[in-house]
């Protein structure tokens, strides 16, 4: 299943009771209040995945450059090619 | 937006569909599992920019299109007490039950109401404490940690007018018994990246071996998808079968672990009937005893007709990616969105409706969509 | 062949669903299946936003609306703003100038008269900047528990000023399709004040008269084929609509489709596509390809259409059908909605 959706961490509050942790993530300027207990690791200004109210995985940054990388080499290796011969 | 926007871009897509077409040399039959993967692939036409030797199978990932009759029925039926106010995910309102869908129930009068999340079920519990609000827990793994936590808190909170009927699957069990079916054309398989965000993806290693098929957990934007055909065609082409990670950015090999803990405190493993499938062992979820008191199944003694689900009936046979949508014989005529047979029609990212919203008409598979700049 | 066991079940089609409202397919069929052969006539079947009528010489335009909304007043408007805009709208696609409104309403017991207040202000508001009075209405009060607060019909006479009649008729293969600004402003304002489904962020209703920008292209001399307003089923549904009548191909390029940050980020959290979310204040207008250009220019020049684009182009085949090209190139049809457009998570 399947919308998760990345945004990125604003505030973090710390309930008293049960110790829940929940913040206020933005989607592109749309904020909701979002459920963190499942990424405590997670720090305000950080990009999470958010499924149905729930924050699931923190975005790792440097993976998420890595393709874009890759392609960019592809790239480099296209030109070589078309001007190497 | 960040992190989404990016993997939509024109020209890396281009250059990665380049990629796709440079490596193949054979035609590949591969299944993309997830729901929201086919919902990406058929409104984006990926599947335009892929060299025609490259076969994309949908697979049941479709928590709703799976959903059993039964179950649909049972929801219906609970809806319609007057003390009950249902609460669901938009994408189960419209699915028919044996006679009617909880959209019909609605209009008759019964309090079925469309939420985000889980949570905002069990705030309407606290802010109705006379009404008894009844969250139908329809999903895969990656629904599954939210919908623990909303019986989780309910339990600690103490909100006895709050239940759940659950109606959870797993995806690796259908995964098997897709591998398993004598029929099955299904050379590699692209992962549901959602799902392994939570579940992590060792539980495909002994799959991959067992049926030397090469998995690629992938996401859900047009490059990620390119990106996992990609790597799968690679290892076919190359022959070799193993489990990689196209969706890094979100996927850790073993996956959330609050998320799975939460989840094994709240639920067990139970086996499932899968509609248009049949019964898959150890394929499903329920609560477990100690929270069985939230159990909407158990709390509400309805009155359900079991009705024959037939293994004959093509929307199982499209699930399992055995046939295409448009080589059922009703398909656009006698089953369509507003009148539809089966759920995969009427979910937004069952097969069926996929093909027929996005204009895979024809019987013979080629698109009534023509390219934007023919057609005069 | 082997009949289908599919155990399932078709839908109640002997009862009005939420979705015979929702603008769509459903809607349709409703349309067509009760109401044009009960009151079939020439004016009623052009299936335009109003209808042309001839009195000595005179040409006018009419055209009806009730306005349903909940809550009543939302970010960037009320009822009250829907239901003049709407109407005046109504007018303005069928190249003529308001005249006169009336309103209706019906009105459920125990609706503060403060909230009242307001949305009549607000009407008064709307019908200053259209330039168009009120001149007669009607009220009713419903018991408690059968109205959502206030329901309001707003019916307007217009004065016909295109020289040729501007609907899906005139529309022809090589036509351009421009859009007079960004989509799902309306729709994304109303569900984020609705209960179940809230979140903050600056999202406004788009809810505005257009009458203003139609005008100078009238008065500029741009031969307008078409005009059509975007209200509930998007930009896909107005287009589906036209494409239907005119029996032609309506093409539109995905990456070419204005829609704001905001409501981009509200339509992934809930999962809706925002070619099928309601708008208030945009239209989508059919020229020559000629006359593209100056169309451009002149819409931009007007506040409520200062962000107009091209956004496609009409073919001849196959017809009845839009389809889109999307922001990756590949294509698909762009269908009309079933239904309402529900929030999804899957």
């Amino acid at each position: 299943m399947c919308l998760a959706v990345p945004g990125k961490i604003v505030t973090i509050v710390q309930e008293e009771h049960l110790g829940l942790r929940r913040g206020k993530v933005d989607f592109g300027g749309i904020r909701k209040e979002v459920c963190l207990d499942y990424t405590p690791e997670a720090r305000v200004g950080d990009y999470v995945l958010v499924h149905v109210g729930f924050a699931l995985s923190v975005v790792d940054e440097q993976e998420a450059q890595r393709v874009f990388e890759a392609l960019r080499q592809l790239d480099q290796l296209d030109e070589l090619s078309e001007n190497g011969t | 937006m960040k992190f989404l926007e990016e993997y939509r871009d024109y020209g890396a897509v281009r250059q990665m569909a380049q990629a796709i077409r440079r490596c193949t040399t054979r035609p590949w039959t591969l299944m993309e599992v997830c729901g929201g993967q086919t919902h990406t692939i058929v409104k984006t036409g990926l599947q335009d920019l892929m060299p025609e030797e490259i076969t994309l199978v949908h697979g049941p990932g479709c928590p709703v299109c799976v959903t059993p009759l039964e179950m649909i029925d049972r929801a219906v039926a609970i809806a319609q007490r007057s003390e009950v106010i249902l609460c669901s995910f938009g994408d189960m309102l419209r699915v028919p039950g044996s006679t009617q869908s909880l959209f019909d129930a609605k209009a008759v009068g019964a309090d079925v109401r469309i939420v985000y999340s889980p949570l905002d079920a069990l705030q309407l519990a606290r802010s109705n404490p006379q009404r008894e609000v009844v969250f139908f827990a329809v999903g895969f793994e990656t629904t599954a940690p939210a919908n623990a936590m909303a019986v989780w808190k309910a339990a600690r909170k103490g909100i006895p007018n709050f239940s759940m009927l659950v109606s959870h699957v797993l995806v690796p069990p259908a995964m098997e018994a897709i591998l398993s079916s004598p029929d099955c054309r299904v050379q590699a398989f692209l992962a549901a990246g959602h799902v392994c965000m939570v579940m992590g993806f060792e539980e495909y290693l002994p799959i991959s071996r067992k049926y030397r098929v090469p998995i690629v957990v992938t996401g859900f934007e047009p490059l990620d998808l390119l990106e996992g055909v990609q790597m799968v065609v690679a290892q076919l082409e190359s022959g070799r079968a193993d489990v990689e990670n196209q969706y890094a950015r979100a996927v850790r090999r073993s996956g959330n672990r609050p998320a799975q803990e939460r989840i094994a405190e709240v639920f067990e493993v139970t086996r499932r009937a899968w509609r248009g499938i049949g019964e898959i062992p150890s394929s499903g979820l329920r609560l477990r005893e100690a929270y069985r008191r939230f159990d909407a199944e158990s709390r509400f003694a309805v009155e359900i007709r079991h009705v024959e689900e037939s293994n004959e009936c093509i929307a199982g046979l499209v699930l399992q990616g055995l046939r295409k949508p448009y080589e059922c014989p009703a398909f656009g005529t006698r089953c369509t969105p507003d009148t539809p047979l089966g759920a995969p029609m009427v979910s937004s990212e069952g097969a069926c409706a996929a093909y027929f919203h996005f204009g895979r008409r024809k019987e013979d598979g080629n698109p009534i969509v023509p390219s934007a700049t023919a057609g005069h | 062949m082997a009949t289908l066991s599919c155990p399932l079940p078709r839908p109640a089609t002997d009862r009005i669903l939420l979705a015979h409202g929702g603008g769509g397919r459903l809607t349709n069929q409703l349309i067509e299946s009760v109401f044009l052969p009960a009151f079939s006539n020439a004016a009623l079947e052009s299936r335009h936003d109003g209808a042309m009528l001839s009195a000595d010489g005179a040409r006018l335009a009419m055209t009806t609306d009730t306005y349903v909304v909940d809550p009543l007043v939302f970010p960037g408007g009320t009822i009250g703003d829907l239901a003049v805009n709407g109407t005046v709208n109504d007018l303005a696609m069928c190249g003529a100038r308001p005249l006169a409104l009336s309103a209706g309403f019906l009105l459920e017991e125990g609706l503060s008269i403060e909230t009242l207040r307001t949305i009549v202000a607000a009407m008064r508001e709307a019908a200053r900047v259209a330039k168009v009075p009120i001149v007669t209405g009607d009220t009713k009060v419903v018991d408690k528990g059968k109205g959502d607060g206030l329901f309001l019909n707003t019916t307007g006479i217009g004065v016909v000023v295109a020289p040729h009649p501007v609907g899906p008729e005139s529309v022809r293969p090589g036509d351009a399709v421009l859009v007079s600004g960004d989509l799902g402003a309306h729709g994304i304002a109303i569900l984020s004040v609705r209960s179940g489904l809230e979140f903050e962020g600056e999202v406004k209703s788009d809810t505005a008269p257009v009458w203003p920008a139609v005008e100078a292209l009238l008065e500029a001399g741009i031969d307008v084929h078409c005009l059509r307003d975007l209200t509930r089923g998007g930009l896909s549904s107005a287009l589906n609509e036209i494409a239907t009548v005119a029996r032609l191909r309506i093409t539109v390029e995905e990456a070419l489709i204005p829609v704001s940050d905001v409501v981009r980020g509200a339509c992934e959290l809930l999962g809706l596509d925002p070619l099928y979310v309601a708008n208030e204040g945009r239209f989508v207008a059919f020229v020559p390809e000629r006359d593209a250009g100056r169309t451009l220019e002149i819409l931009r020049s007007h506040t409520v259409s200062a962000g107009a684009v091209r956004a496609g182009i009409v073919y001849e085949n196959p017809a009845g059908i839009v389809t889109l090209r999307s922001r990756v190139g590949g294509n698909r049809v762009l269908d009309m909605l079933s239904g309402e457009q529900l929030p999804r998570i899957c």
